[in-house]
């Protein structure tokens, strides 16, 4: 059976659909524009989701005139059941989160989309012939066989990875990395395990060689994840997020689908990127935080090399009358900030500060908080205005100006 | 569409990618995440194809049917939870007359 064939206008939906979710993350380039893009996003979805139902699903072109079989319309009925159920959990869940929980949010989000590729990758291997991808030989395509176990690998890993990722950010597991021995030999093994696996899956499509694929991939993301230390999660966040992206460009690759495919590149590239920045602001490589652990040991050297400096303690008084009489201050804000709630009661403080005439403005280190970004919007929610916010790089020269710097994050600039 | 179209239009995309990511402001990173996990949610459309699959032919077929099913509500979770607290966190940064 040839790929189903689509009409030009469900595979022109799906590229406007692409170019939408495009210009959603173009959208970002500025708090401005961004809610438009965020909409732009929601219509680009909207579009992908109606044009498949439409042309594919739950009602195959035909059927629908003269009428759809009473079959169909029990299958129409369950998928907007499951859409229905899943927008009811999305919705509470993404109206009661806390900003301060928006890592562990983000991971369990990754999680979902990592499961969902495998069970669409499974899904797709149970039953090819609705996927278009069955050769007259009753056999799947070998190319299709390839995506198949690329996207199922992959997006077993996002979801074990994630699982782990959340559990270490929500605090249901010790944030301290765990350390198998011998972790990089059973980890590279069990890589190079899945490739193999996949190659054989060209030549083989029995049961056993796709489960063996999907059960090492859940164990490789979980091996990974574990020996990585909270303090370096944002890497491991983004870095899911990038997966993730993969996963559906390879289903993309399977169901020839436009949309899907522009979507898996815009968010693979996109969590790599994020990974980057993370990495470079930690000044590590990307390789010493996969390989994972070495945070820790490098953490508790630093510490002991670095040279005492003298210091003073000083009251909340001193404090406070350092803080008027200076001209400019700078604050610094860092994680404890955030665990403590206190973003609300700083934005009170640099409001006063202000009224004495005094300017105030916020510097964030790429890593505050616990995942890109994250900081800035902790200082949103306490209504702190974006244009007194600053990156790194853009305020690094007015350090030498300032009065006071005041920090409470833990990294150094 | 053979394989080298789809593959050129990845790698193409891989590169707007690139670029589109590099322009996004720092201060938009969290939101930057939590809008592209909800796009990457349009896996999705294989997972309305695997539900809508006919699963009278059948154990497996029946399988990959409930199988879609499932991808179809983990990916509507993502997709409504997604936009919904991208769009939450966006409305902290409208602009505020300064206190």
């Amino acid at each position: 059976m040839e790929h189903v064939v689509l009409p030009a206008w469900a595979l022109l939906a799906y590229l406007a659909a692409g170019v939408l979710f495009i210009l959603a993350l173009r959208g970002l380039s500025s708090p401005a524009t961004s809610r438009r893009g965020n909409r732009y996003g929601m219509i680009g979805m909207a579009m992908a989701v109606a044009t498949t139902m439409a042309t594919q699903a739950p009602i195959p072109p035909g059927h629908w005139w003269p009428r759809p079989s009473p079959e169909d319309l029990v299958i129409l009925a369950k998928i907007l059941i499951a859409i229905g159920l899943g927008a009811v959990i999305g919705i509470t869940t993404a109206r009661k989160i806390q900003m301060t929980a928006m890592p562990q949010l983000v991971a369990a989000f990754h999680s979902l989309v990592g499961l969902a590729a495998v069970l669409v990758g499974l899904a797709a291997y149970l039953n090819p012939a609705v996927f278009g991808i069955l050769l007259p030989s009753g056999a799947i395509s070998p190319d299709s066989r390839i995506e198949l176990g690329l996207g199922i690998a992959i997006g077993a890993i996002t979801f074990s990875g994630s699982v782990i990722a959340f559990a270490k950010l929500n605090g249901n597991m010790s944030g301290a990395p765990i350390m198998l021995p011998a972790r990089h030999v059973i980890n590279l093994g069990t890589l190079v395990a899945i490739l193999g696996l996949v190659a054989w899956f060209t030549q083989d499509e029995s049961l056993w060689v796709i489960a063996a694929i999907t059960v090492l991939s859940f164990a490789i993301g979980f091996l990974l994840i574990i020996p990585i230390g909270g303090a370096d999660m944002p890497v491991v966040v983004s870095m899911l997020n990038s997966y993730s992206g993969w996963a559906a460009a390879a289903m993309g690759f399977t169901l020839h689908n436009t949309a899907m495919i522009i979507t898996g590149a815009l968010v693979g590239s996109s969590g790599a990127i994020l990974s980057y920045i993370m990495c470079k602001a930690m000044n590590r490589s990307f390789l010493s935080v996969i390989a994972g652990g070495f945070g820790t040991d490098a953490g508790a050297a630093g510490g002991e090399a670095r040279e005492q400096r003298p210091w003073k303690r000083g009251s909340a008084e001193d404090a406070a009358f350092l803080l008027k009489e200076a001209e400019n201050v700078i604050i610094i804000p860092g994680y404890g900030m955030a665990v403590a709630q206190a973003q609300h009661v700083l934005r009170e403080m640099g409001d006063l500060l202000r009224k004495e005439g005094v300017g105030v403005k916020y510097a964030i280190h790429p890593v505050a908080g616990r995942m890109p970004g994250h900081m800035n919007v902790l200082l949103a929610e306490a209504n702190v205005p974006y244009d007194d916010v600053f990156e790194l790089e853009d305020i690094q020269g007015e350090f030498a100006q300032c009065d006071v710097a005041s920090s409470s994050a833990r990294t150094t600039w | 569409m053979d394989f080298i179209s789809i593959l050129s239009i990845f790698v193409m995309a891989c590169f707007v990618g690139y670029y589109v990511v590099w322009s996004v402001t720092p201060a938009l990173h969290t939101p930057l995440m939590a809008v592209t996990n909800a796009i990457s949610s349009v896996i999705i459309v294989g997972a309305l194809v695997a539900a809508a699959g006919r699963s009278d032919t059948g154990i497996h077929a029946l399988a990959s049917s409930w199988l879609g099913l499932a991808a179809v509500t983990m990916a509507s979770i993502n997709i409504f939870g997604g936009f919904a607290v991208t769009a939450r966190m966006l409305a902290m940064y409208k602009k505020k007359q300064k206190g």
